[in-house]
């Protein structure tokens, strides 16, 4: 007779347990549709807007082109839009990659010595606080090359978060794990490459996906100043050009395609930080709720 | 007892002072005064005292972390020849073990273990074994694969434990590494540490602040007072290992506790009357 009575409330406490967990789930699922539903509503409510703002004010074109209007622009100058995104991508990319080797190699040469960074960092600082407006038309008279010239614009932005966030990461490394190191007998290489290094990669990471955005931001600045007649086309160059000629759909439509490249980098940064990070990671370790 | 009274020593400190701060405008703190110990060869010996004692100074001393102010460190035998003994530890010579369990988070636990080899230059495939037998000896085996994230606290202590070990070093030096974990880990940890001391046959040098932890581990116990800090009793306790928890009930452990607990006190007291 003990039996039944022992039992029953496991099976109560089942039945509660998978009502939870029903209900659980299907928050969980909720979650996940409202995720990428949400913005795409939102997106495609502003798109609306603009289109009826257009209409029932019967703007014209030239000043505002509505939404359908752009995105047959978008279409017909397809493949135009494609050499400029190409261009301006070339040097997006170049100069954050350059970012990237001279921002770790010198955040790697401050950590080794400090006589170095003390040199060295008002140059840095100097160059990060200057904008880079106000330096593009110097850089254009003393830089020959055009390449060279947008490439250093962009550069120039680019580096210093890179710069400073992979210091910062370099100088947080456990005190403990220094001392064991030193115990251990541990070369200044073997500090750096199995201590130092792995211990900034988050810092380097977040320095990546800001250092991403401005250099995008650094190559369409220098084609607004440099570009035109210079290097030629480049999306930028485009918009300016586009402006001068009234062709505001091309405008329009050349806003987007940079302002895509712009989510395609933060999103391309955030995937690649994430991935290096999964495994042990705060910032990139899923929690189940 | 007497077996172990008659091994060499690893290591001595002879009158080692530390003062901290002896720049000026500031007031300098003496952490150690004329200090003096002798650990040998098999010894489990506890540090035990009050926080500002100078127990962690004299660990970072002997870890070679901070030279002292004056007096002479020997590594080695003092009676055999000279060139077997050095006022540095070499590598190899030491184990560590933190407070906090000190692990790469970036590592798996194998590539944490597998740490003071890495730094001496050994390929992973030649002490592979070792690693895994030691991962084994601690209770780990099966996590070779998991980062220190996925561990619980007493777990990451034992990957701790497991690397200071894995070397088989002349001294393990033990910083309170069980004073953040909850009393059940930790009186679990103290048994399952003198069952691997026992099988690697190493030498502790161990500092803490629990009574019971130093009674229950060691068969030296030096009790410090602070400011300065110095030492001010040494208790052998001479009761045979292993000791499993039968041994937290006997009378003896109860009135060495008694006698570790009233030393302290006595430590305590005259800090407060200095």
């Amino acid at each position: 007779m003990d039996m039944p009575g022992t039992a029953a409330p496991d099976v109560a406490d089942d039945a509660i347990m998978d009502a939870e967990e029903r209900a659980h789930a299907r928050r969980q699922s909720i979650d996940r549709t409202a995720r990428w539903l949400m913005p795409l509503l939102t997106i495609a409510f502003g798109i609306w807007i603009w289109d009826r703002i257009v209409v029932w004010n019967e703007i014209a074109p030239y000043i505002l082109p509505g939404p359908l209007k752009v995105a047959e622009t978008l279409m017909a100058d397809a493949a135009l839009l494609w050499a400029d995104l190409r261009q301006t991508m070339s040097i997006t990319l170049l100069a954050l990659f350059v970012a990237v080797v001279g921002g770790v190699g010198l955040a790697v040469l401050f950590t080794q010595s400090r006589l170095i960074e003390q040199s060295l960092s008002p140059y840095a600082v100097i160059l990060q606080v200057t904008p880079v407006i106000a330096i593009a038309p110097l850089i254009r008279i003393y830089v020959g090359s055009p390449t060279i010239q947008l490439l250093l614009c962009a550069w120039i932005v680019a580096f210093f978060p890179i710069l400073s966030n992979t210091t910062l990461g370099l100088n947080s490394v456990d005190h403990n794990l220094r001392d064991l190191f030193k115990i251990y007998g541990a070369s200044r290489w073997q500090r750096l490459r199995y201590l130092q290094l792995p211990a900034a990669l988050p810092y380097f990471m977040g320095g990546l996906r800001i250092a991403g955005g401005l250099a995008l931001i650094g190559a369409v600045v220098a084609e607004f100043v440099i570009g035109v007649g210079g290097a030629g086309n480049g999306l930028a160059a485009r918009i300016l050009e586009s402006g001068y000629r009234l062709n505001i759909p091309r405008l329009y439509a050349a806003l987007i395609v940079i302002a895509a490249a712009g989510v395609a980098i933060y999103v391309v940064t955030g995937w690649l930080s994430h991935m290096a990070l999964r495994k042990w990671h705060e910032s990139a370790v899923k929690r189940e709720a | 007892m007497a077996e172990k009274g008659a091994l060499p020593p690893v290591l001595t400190l002879h009158h080692v002072d530390k003062t901290f701060g002896s720049g000026r405008g500031v007031t300098p703190v003496r952490a150690l005064n004329d200090f003096s110990l002798s650990v040998r060869q098999g010894d489990f010996l506890s540090l035990l005292g009050p926080s500002g004692c100078g127990k962690s100074t004299a660990l970072r001393i002997v870890a070679n972390l901070m030279r002292p102010t004056s007096g002479r460190i020997v590594w080695g035998d003092p009676a055999a020849p000279s060139a077997s003994r050095h006022s540095k530890p070499s590598t190899g010579d030491l184990g560590v073990v933190f407070q906090e369990p000190t692990l790469m988070p970036w590592a798996t636990v194998e590539d944490n273990v597998y740490l003071p080899f890495r730094l001496s230059g050994e390929s992973n495939g030649e002490v592979r074994d070792r690693i895994h037998e030691m991962l084994d000896l601690v209770g780990l085996a099966g996590f070779e694969d998991a980062y220190p994230r996925e561990l619980s606290g007493g777990m990451k202590m034992r990957v701790s434990i497991a690397r200071a070990m894995v070397t088989k070093p002349k001294l393990i030096l033990m910083d309170e590494p069980f004073a953040a974990l909850d009393e059940i880990t930790r009186f679990k940890l103290n048994n399952d540490l003198l069952a691997m001391q026992a099988r690697i046959g190493c030498t502790v040098l161990f500092v803490t602040h629990s009574v019971f932890e130093s009674v229950f581990l060691s068969n030296r116990i030096v009790v410090m007072a602070a400011r300065p800090g110095r030492q001010i009793a040494e208790i052998a306790v001479d009761e045979p290992y292993p000791r499993g928890e039968a041994f937290r009930t006997t009378p003896e452990y109860a009135a060495l506790c008694r006698q570790a607990s009233d030393a302290l006190h006595r430590a305590i007291d005259q800090r407060a009357a200095a």
